[in-house]
């Protein structure tokens, strides 16, 4: 019965080995076969063309800029309510609205396009666009940045709520108001936990397929403005796996060796930053008990 | 410098308020938008080009969730086995294969879409099918139920363990009559919110088994459809009403496993426990 379980456990390990291998023996060739500056910092995508060019930097420049607004919306708007459900909300509304979110975290991403497809895109392009188009980087990341609401609201809370009261308590005995103890003390007490939250999310944004296909327009252009047709690196896996096949199939999947460089990357980061957390919640823990 | 801060709690609460009506507002959207286009041809009628249906999708959904517990529940349990009552969740394999499955967990799922086309459609030569779908399916949530299994094993007292060997009962014999069964309502409760995740999931389906909307699988090796593929099929091809209602069925879909994940989790864990918690 042993080797069963020791089997299953190491099937993870065996699935995530597989993984890696096939996407790299499948595209990475492509990469060199093309030249990987070529690929990479190449603004040509034209697999259909006579003498096709496969150059992927337009969608890493979209995908980094989906990225970095959606997170910075979700951020900024998820980390202050994490700390309005910490302190500045009445103590019987906390568990109710923290058990929504984390049933609106449930909500499939297909979904989020839809919403996105049908109010944010029209609504833009009425009304905040300047070039009249609604599709583009900016409702794309509008969307993402509240699909991701949960997970940072989620984190950011769990780490709060990690750091010992009695900081709260010792500055407030030191005269500090309720709020500067809050964003003066525990905040800063709380933030490699909240930073491991927002990798996480960088992670989710980055990655994330349905929602963007439905609100980024998809033309493999450079971007130049918030408000055009773009398309993001998973963008133009999933776009592109419905149209093509042969040699340009391979630059879907160089595409995707791209995407999973990142996501391991991003991986390493949120394993780092997660074991500076415990290391300090070990030195915590002994100082605490050091009596 | 005291102000300001004290106008901080305001723009907090502000925060709050509009992430939660931001999240609300997809969800009464959807569903305020979708309902009265619901019927119930839409969702067991023939499909045909004129009155596109979901039941193939609803089929295709079954099918996969079907083929990916099947696959992913026994080598989740079994592995979380092994690393919490075989090498006490302590050393270097445990260290190994915890990294191994967070970097599954981070992979994003149109990578896995390209993994499950790589082997299923080109390597296996199956082309699109559900089950190649599945399969891959398995893979992603794999992490989440080995990851929720191990902590419901943890909080098993471990002086149910020693009682039970202290009765001369045998390892296996005590994980399944003793230490299974108290983790069952944590279990469960990750059995049911990784189906939830299959059910949402689309991005992998596009490449694995190619959206085709319009017919019921007729095995598992042939191509097919699922509802939130249907969603994404019928808004890209102008089908909006029909859109807007299957956003419906899916997100009473998804909301209903959410609901039951944590009910029945609770059910079990009174009913080992009786009353104690």
């Amino acid at each position: 019965m042993r080797g069963v379980f020791l089997f299953s456990a190491i099937f993870s390990i065996l699935a995530l080995a597989t993984i890696t291998v096939f996407l790299f023996i499948s595209g990475v060739p492509f990469i060199a076969k093309t030249g990987f500056a070529k690929f990479i910092f190449g603004s040509d995508w034209a697999p259909l063309a006579d003498t096709p060019s496969y150059g992927i930097f337009p969608m890493i420049v979209a995908s980094l800029y989906v990225t970095a607004l959606s997170v910075v919306i979700g951020i900024g708007i998820g980390l202050l309510t994490a700390l309005a459900l910490y302190k500045f909300c009445p103590k019987r509304l906390v568990a109710p609205i923290r058990q929504m979110i984390n049933l609106l975290a449930g909500i499939p991403s297909v979904i989020f396009g839809l919403f996105g497809m049908t109010v944010i895109v029209p609504f833009v392009r009425d009304y905040l666009s300047p070039t009249g188009v609604g599709y583009g980087i900016f409702s794309a990341s509008i969307v993402l940045g509240i699909m991701i609401l949960p997970t940072i609201v989620s984190v950011s809370l769990d780490s709060l709520n990690s750091v010992p009261n009695t900081y709260y308590e010792g500055a407030l005995a030191l005269g500090a108001t309720k709020e500067q103890a809050t964003f003066k003390i525990m905040l800063p007490a709380a933030k490699s936990g909240i930073l491991a939250g927002v990798v996480l999310a960088i992670g989710r944004a980055i990655g994330e397929t349905m929602a963007v296909i439905m609100v980024i327009g998809g033309s493999p252009e450079m971007p130049e403005s918030l408000f055009q047709s773009v398309r993001t690196l998973t963008a133009n896996i999933a776009m592109g796996a419905l149209e093509l096949n042969g040699d340009a199939l391979s630059a879907l999947i160089a595409t995707g060796v791209v995407l999973f460089v990142f996501t391991l990357i991003l991986n390493v980061s949120f394993g780092i930053l997660k074991r500076d957390n415990a290391d300090k919640k070990e030195k915590k823990g002994k100082r605490g008990t050091a009596k | 410098m005291r102000k300001a801060y004290s106008a901080m709690k305001y723009v907090c609460i502000a925060a709050l308020v509009i992430s939660m009506i931001a999240l609300v507002a997809v969800v009464a959207y959807v569903l305020i938008n979708g309902v009265d286009k619901l019927s119930l041809n839409l969702v067991f009628g023939e499909y045909t080009d004129n009155a596109p249906t979901v039941f193939p999708a609803l089929v295709g959904t079954l099918q996969l969730v079907c083929i990916a517990a099947i696959i992913a529940v026994p080598i989740g349990v079994a592995s979380a086995i092994f690393l919490v009552e075989y090498t006490n969740n302590k050393g270097k394999f445990v260290k190994i294969v915890q990294v191994a499955t967070e970097t599954l967990a981070g992979i994003p799922s149109i990578v896995y879409g390209l993994f499950g086309y790589l082997i299923f459609v080109v390597a296996f030569g199956w082309g699109y099918s559900m089950l190649g779908g599945g399969i891959t399916l398995a893979i992603m949530i794999l992490p989440t139920i080995v990851r929720s299994t191990q902590e419901s094993l943890l909080s098993v007292q471990g002086g149910l363990r020693e009682g039970a060997y202290a009765l001369g009962t045998s390892k296996v014999r005590t994980i399944f009559k003793i230490v299974l069964p108290s983790a069952a309502g944590g279990i469960v409760t990750a059995i049911i919110l990784a189906i939830g995740r299959v059910v949402s999931e689309s991005a992998v389906l596009l490449l694995t088994i190619n959206m085709v909307v319009n017919k019921v699988p007729e095995t598992l090796m042939s191509p097919g459809t699922s509802l939130a593929l249907d969603i994404y099929y019928f808004a890209s091809h102008g089908y909006p009403d029909e859109a807007a209602a299957t956003a419906v069925v899916l997100l009473i879909f998804v909301m209903i496993l959410n609901l039951l994940a944590g009910f029945i989790g609770n059910l079990i864990r009174k009913s080992t426990y009786g009353d104690a918690k």
